[in-house]
């Protein structure tokens, strides 16, 4: 059997039903036999970095790895935002790039990169393979450490000779070990015991719950903790859809912009049990200031013993997976009430709700607000990076795991068209939504043709205020609003005549999406009063093709409530919560 | 705080440089590296002589350990080990500085391995210690070069 047929029979084996990428020289060969899958789909991207993203979004939606098929030199390199944003927020990928042949490997041919050294800090693991005879190994490791473990991308490298070898006696193993990497699941009952006693013993409990709870889906086990206990939920951005933010015991997300009643009931809580989530600087703040009541008090499950007492000193650390060790901390806890602390939480909530001025005017939280109402809350909500981002989090009420997809760890903006593509393609009859900003959706935007191409109906929501909304607030907060490099629209006086001295026929801002659309064969549709936001989102939902809606915001609006970068809960920016 | 860490890696290729970028990649300081096969042709020993507060050292060893190709991480500053380093030093000479340069080596058990019209070349294996007052001694005559292979270390039981 050829290299390249082997390849393609593994990924079958392995269950792959669709691939995301983009051919060239180097993977010539694999092409020639993945059209005659019966099994596998290919999907054309536009651009690596897109393909990489989709599947990221697949693998979000699924569990299941996402796999990427691109050419050596500039395909490769093109993959590697991709890699970096899946390896921070632990999502399986296996990419496979092409490679030159390996006679020519390190003499500079044409489109060669050292692929497995670029890639190499941005993935769990990677292959460069030199032997047709370790492919099926390979893959097969592949696949098992890609998707065990705490997930992350794999890259195999593939020379080009490599792929045209035949192997004789081909045969995919069944089962695989590798001794060097054994993940550990279940927990260490000692610790176990200990992290009930101190919840037991807690008066004021603090559950907060990452990525984690998602990967391993044991959100059922946190609401049924959190029930039994009476214990408030905070989740991380990844952690969304872990906990129903309907329940009354959500304290919804946590950290830099996270509601004032989760950082206020952090910096309070007297025992934290933190669950398949890493202390990011975003969500702790300034270290010695973080969780000040509870610091020789808290749990923390996860699967990586590295993200372990790695931020935060961790007084009862249990590595495992976070369903496993919830039944355990579930079969031996007792009920236990805690009117009190509950009351002070309801307390706060009432007191600093997220809010906004929802006014006559076109506000992006109130857009947020109205994907969720439109949509029932049953929606896929994806995001690119920045204000867009946050006000996602805020406004829409996430219930479920696996309903959320937003690059949290790197902040990778363009992520969330792609992103959304991909989920659209593992759930095709979900209304997938990608919240976006007019600044990130055009760092993918040449995805819409896979969108059009594919009749993948995802509704794009653009939340256009001409600028880099983010960098504009850290501007004006911080840099004494030195807004630099941040407007995306034209040079005006006052009156909004161009003064910029471009020719006639530039759109007043660029670019024009819904002509922008238009020309790719999708569906747009601009919005710039109140009233249209729901008709237009109704219409987007129904119509079940690639919509993009752009919706013309305040242009200086705000996310709050926000803890400056460094600071602690005492120096939280309500703003007009 | 140093620390001497040992760890066994599989015997392929790009491994030395998935160790190394891990340290610079996250910030950690080597002081030294030496790396060879072990008894087992598949399988190597780094011996990693590195700084760090305790927080730091944990994370190296938990990050290494996350490494698919490494077999077993050990921080030998814990245990009871030997740690051994061979350095060679060029060492200028007069006609009047030979003989007593040739005494101080003889002194520390170490060897003279050239010779030459200007310059001694000595080779010393020692503990950090006992090179490193060597070096200290030489460095009055003028050393021109240094080579060290860095420590290597093994536990004693």
């Amino acid at each position: 059997m050829l290299g390249a047929q082997i390849v393609i029979d593994a990924l079958e084996r392995e269950g792959v039903e669709v691939v995301f990428g983009y051919p060239g020289g180097a993977i010539l060969d694999v092409f020639d036999h993945i059209n005659k899958s019966k099994k596998i789909r290919f999907i054309l991207t536009r651009h690596e970095q897109g393909a990489t993203h989709m599947a990221d979004g697949y693998a979000r939606v699924t569990g299941r790895p996402g796999v990427v098929m691109v050419t050596s030199g500039p395909g490769a390199t093109n993959t590697t935002t991709g890699l970096a944003t899946a390896y921070m927020d632990s999502v399986p990928l296996v990419v496979i790039t092409g490679q030159v042949p390996t006679r020519v490997i390190g003499n500079d041919a044409f489109q060669e990169a050292d692929v497995s050294g670029i890639t190499r800090p941005v993935t769990k693991h990677n292959y460069l393979v030199s032997d047709v005879a370790d492919l099926p190994r390979v893959f097969k490791e592949a696949f098992y450490i890609a998707n065990s473990g705490r997930p992350g991308p794999v890259v195999i490298d593939l020379p080009k000779d490599v792929q045209q070898a035949t192997l004789k006696d081909y045969s995919y193993p069944e089962k695989i070990d590798v001794p060097t990497y054994r993940p550990v699941y279940e927990g260490n009952p000692k610790q176990i015991k200990k992290a009930v006693a101190a919840i037991q013993r807690a008066s004021r409990p603090l559950l907060y719950c990452g990525g984690g709870v998602i990967r391993a889906l044991a959100h059922e086990l946190v609401l049924a903790l959190a029930e039994r206990c009476e214990i408030p939920v905070t989740t991380t951005l990844l952690g969304l859809g872990g906990f129903p933010e309907t329940h009354d015991l959500s304290l919804h997300m946590l950290g830099m912009h996270g509601t004032q009643y989760a950082n206020f009931a952090m910096h309070e809580c007297d025992c934290l049990i933190a669950v398949g989530t890493r202390f990011d600087d975003r969500v702790t703040g300034k270290i010695d200031e973080f969780a000040p009541n509870c610091r020789d008090n808290i749990i923390h499950i996860d699967i990586d013993p590295a993200s372990i007492s790695k931020n935060i000193l961790v007084s009862v650390p249990i590595v495992g997976d976070c369903k496993l060790v919830l039944e355990k901390v579930l079969e031996a806890i007792k009920p236990c009430k805690h009117p009190e602390w509950l009351a002070q939480v309801a307390e706060w909530k009432r007191q600093c709700p997220l809010s906004y001025k929802n006014d006559g005017e076109l506000r992006p939280q109130y857009v947020v607000e109205k994907i969720y109402e439109v949509t029932r809350g049953e929606a896929i909500i994806t995001t690119e990076v920045g204000q867009n981002q946050m006000w996602a989090a805020h406004y829409y009420l996430y219930t479920k795991p696996r309903t959320f997809a937003s690059s949290g760890g790197l902040g990778t903006m363009g992520y969330g068209f792609p992103a959304a593509l991909g989920a659209q393609v593992a759930h095709p009859d979900k209304v997938v939504v990608d919240i976006a900003g007019d600044g990130s959706i055009q760092m993918n935007i040449q995805e819409t043709a896979t969108a059009v191409m594919n009749n993948l109906p995802v509704i794009v929501a653009i939340l256009n205020n001409g600028y880099l909304g983010m960098v504009r607030q850290w501007q004006e907060m911080f840099y004494d609003h030195n807004y630099s490099a941040v407007d995306l629209g034209r040079q005006t006086d006052e009156t909004g005549t161009p003064v910029d001295g471009l020719p006639d026929g530039v759109p007043s801002y660029v670019p024009d999406f819904v002509r922008l659309a238009e020309s790719y064969g999708a569906l747009g549709r601009r919005v710039t009063k109140k009233e249209e936001v729901v008709p237009a989102l109704e219409w987007a939902v129904q119509v079940r093709r690639p919509v993009f809606l752009e919706f013309l915001v305040t242009r200086e609006e705000n996310v709050f409530p926000m803890i400056p970068a460094g600071a602690s809960v005492r120096d939280i920016i309500g703003g007009l919560a | 705080m140093e620390h001497v860490i040992s760890v066994l890696v599989e015997n392929r290729s790009g491994v030395l440089a998935r160790i190394a970028g891990l340290f610079s990649g996250r910030g950690y300081n080597i002081d030294s590296l030496a790396v060879a096969p072990t008894q087992d042709p598949g399988i190597s020993r780094m011996t990693i002589v590195c700084r760090g507060d305790d927080r730091v050292i944990e994370q190296i060893n938990k990050q290494l350990n996350k490494l698919i190709d490494v077999v077993k991480v050990q921080d030998l500053t814990t245990d009871e080990h030997i740690e051994r380093e061979l350095v060679l030093i060029k060492v200028s000479t007069t006609p009047q500085t030979r003989s007593e340069i040739i005494q101080m080596v003889n002194v520390f058990r170490a060897r003279i391995i050239d010779v030459d019209r200007k310059t001694l070349t000595v080779e010393i294996v020692g503990d950090t210690g006992k090179t490193q007052a060597l070096i200290d001694l030489l460095r009055t005559y003028g050393v021109r070069e240094l080579v060290r292979t860095g420590r290597v270390a093994i536990t004693r039981r």
